[in-house]
């Protein structure tokens, strides 16, 4: 998996402690759901376009304490599902950021982005070096620790896990 | 170095002193998963271990869609009881013991001084007892039955400093919604809630477990009270019952580790007099949309939700039977208690028969209506009062339902008069 995502801006102005109920509902919570299925559902109390709109802009700009609330990482499954590449935000709440880590979806908190960026804006972010570029104009954040880094270039920790395991053992003759 | 609980438990699973901010891999005590526990099995396959790490530390408990009321519902039962039997797990419960958080408390699973990792939310409530309990998901639940560790950020701690005393027909839930109201959801973003001063002595277990759970509402990592004399009163009438687990022998140990040291670094301290606090409640949609009572009394209410791994254990019930004997609700309660022995109890004890008596409806010990999906689930327009934890837009049924969150007195009471209520002129009048 690359650590360069080139997309556009999709902004929800004022979007503070945007919590999971409304991303992802409780009534879907405990139903085994494809890909598909979940994209369409992707923030279906927060805003019932998000899908059409995820599929033409796939960098998602929010505000504060974003995923705040229950632990349901399809939370942040729905949004990779849906397109999304990456989430900027001023903030988010400690389980989301955990959850979409191991998922292989970056979140990148930079308040100054969150603020500036609009929808249609170009975005390009580069993971390593710690930088947003949107047009003329560029955010830096603070770059990932090396074993977050790894774990999104691993494809998430499932992935991660299994490829370590079967290194482990091809190395055990 | 000295240091706080969490940076005792992390330092001590670490096998070195630890500060705020620094990353450590390190093993759990217990973890905890609940109907969740068949996507996590998935998940499990995918890594390509054979067998869990450790049977003996997993704890499988449905609450959240019991009984089930969608065939898929059940299937995921299914399927997570025979994953339980081909792992051979002594402690997989199903669907007949209560809520998650309770039974894990009940059952001696939470311990002072343990890494307790939850795939839920409210894992925090374990903290009740001295436990650093921490939510984790369910992708890194299946991380941790495969290899046996996860990393975990070292978390700075916020000094909860309480004084005074809770008055009658005001409780731990108004408390903790107090600090909502001044902290804010993200508060206590990525720290842990520690709570001191001279009033936290006379907080029950119960109490104590309200304060805890509601801390990831705050942001918080985990919450915590340091271990003290009603800790181990608590834990040693548990240990040797039969429902509980026998206890690792060297499970006081833990305690020391459950106590920060005297010169332990706090973020910051927060103070909260006990004597000043009013009854509060948190208006739709926002845990700390919060407000004193007073404000919103008078509001018209559909149905009262008492129950949750907040607030629905035996004192909580009791309170409600308080504020209802003898009279008649003007609106449906629905009563889901927190456990099993926390029905059994209420039961033997005559307070369900005074709530029924009042009108109250007694349902299945399990998280019920709580997360909108199983049981008392609301409609367009509905507007619920509810002892649980949260009230984002559309958690208990359909997104144009409301949702207020206040304590067991005042669900009570509302229910009764048709309306949010105080519950201290029922109280008195009792
Ligand atoms: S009672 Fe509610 S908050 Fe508690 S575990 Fe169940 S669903 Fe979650």
């Amino acid at each position: 998996m690359s650590t360069a995502i080139s997309g556009s801006a999709l902004k929800y102005a004022a979007a503070d402690d945007v919590n999971t109920d409304v991303i992802w509902p409780g009534k879907y919570t405990y139903v085994k759901l494809d890909p598909p299925a979940m994209a369409e559902r992707a923030m279906e109390t927060f805003d019932p376009d998000f899908p059409q709109k995820a599929k033409q802009h796939s960098v998602l700009v929010v505000g504060k304490n974003f995923g705040c609330g229950s632990s349901r990482e399809q939370a942040s499954q729905c949004l990779k599902y849906a397109g999304i590449e990456a989430v900027v935000a001023v903030s988010f709440s400690r389980i989301f950021y955990r959850n979409s880590m191991n998922l292989g979806l970056p979140v990148i908190e930079c308040p100054e982005a969150s603020a500036a960026l609009q929808t249609g804006d170009p975005v390009s972010i580069d993971l390593e070096a710690g930088a947003l570029i949107s047009g003329e104009r560029t955010f830096p954040f603070a770059p990932f620790p090396p074993f977050v880094l790894e774990l999104i270039h691993a494809g998430g920790l499932i992935a991660q896990i299994r490829a370590r395991r079967e290194r482990d053992q091809g190395g055990t003759p | 170095m000295p240091g706080t609980v969490s940076e005792k438990v992390l330092g001590h699973l670490a096998g070195r002193p630890v500060r705020p901010g620094e990353i450590v891999t390190v093993e759990p005590h217990v973890v905890m998963s609940h109907d969740n526990t068949s996507f996590i099995v998935d998940a499990f396959r995918e890594t390509g271990y054979p067998r869990v790490w450790d049977p003996e530390r997993l704890v499988v408990i449905f609450d959240h869609c019991v009984p089930a009321t969608d065939p898929r519902h059940a299937q995921n039962h299914r399927d997570a009881a025979d994953f339980a039997r081909e792992q051979g797990l002594p402690h997989f419960f199903g669907t007949t013991a209560g809520v998650c958080h309770q039974v894990m408390c009940e059952r001696g699973f939470a311990l002072p001084g343990t890494l307790v990792l939850g795939a839920d939310s409210h894992s925090t409530l374990y903290g009740a007892l001295g436990a650093f309990g921490v939510p984790i998901n369910r992708t890194e639940m299946a991380g941790v039955w495969a290899t046996g560790e996860i990393w975990l950020k070292v978390p700075e701690s916020l000094r909860i400093q309480l004084s005074g005393r809770l008055r009658p027909g005001v409780s731990a839930k108004d408390l903790v919604l107090r600090l909502l109201r001044e902290l804010r959801a993200d508060g206590a973003a990525y720290q842990t809630l520690e709570f001191h001063g001279p009033a936290v002595a006379g907080l029950s277990i119960s109490e104590r477990m309200t304060l805890c759970n509601m801390a990831v509402e705050l942001g918080a990592k985990a919450g915590i009270v340091p271990a003290d004399a009603r800790t181990l009163d608590y834990l040693r009438a548990r240990r040797g019952t039969p429902e509980a687990r026998a206890f690792p022998a060297d499970w006081e140990q833990g305690l020391a580790r459950a106590v920060p040291d005297p010169d332990a670094r706090y973020a910051q301290t927060h103070r909260v007099d006990l004597d000043a606090l009013e009854p509060q409640v948190a208006c739709p949609h926002t845990v700390d949309n919060v407000t004193d009572l007073s404000a919103v009394a008078g509001t018209a209410v559909h149905q009262g939700y008492l129950g949750s791994c907040t607030n629905g254990r035996l004192e909580d019930l009791a309170l409600a039977a308080d504020v209802v004997r003898g009279r008649t609700l003007q609106v449906p309660l629905y009563v889901y208690p927190a456990s099993v022995e926390v029905l059994e109890q209420a039961e033997a004890q005559g307070v369900l028969s005074t709530l029924r008596a009042a009108g109250a409806e007694v349902m299945t010990a399990s998280c019920g209506p709580c997360f909108g999906t199983v049981g008392a689930t609301l409609g367009a327009g509905q507007v619920c009062i509810s002892s649980s934890n949260r009230n984002f837009q559309g958690r208990m049924g359909h997104a144009q339902s409301e949702v207020y969150l206040s304590s067991p007195a005042v669900v009570a009471a509302s229910c009764l008069a048709g309306e949010i209520a105080d519950a201290r002129p029922y109280l008195e009048g009792a």
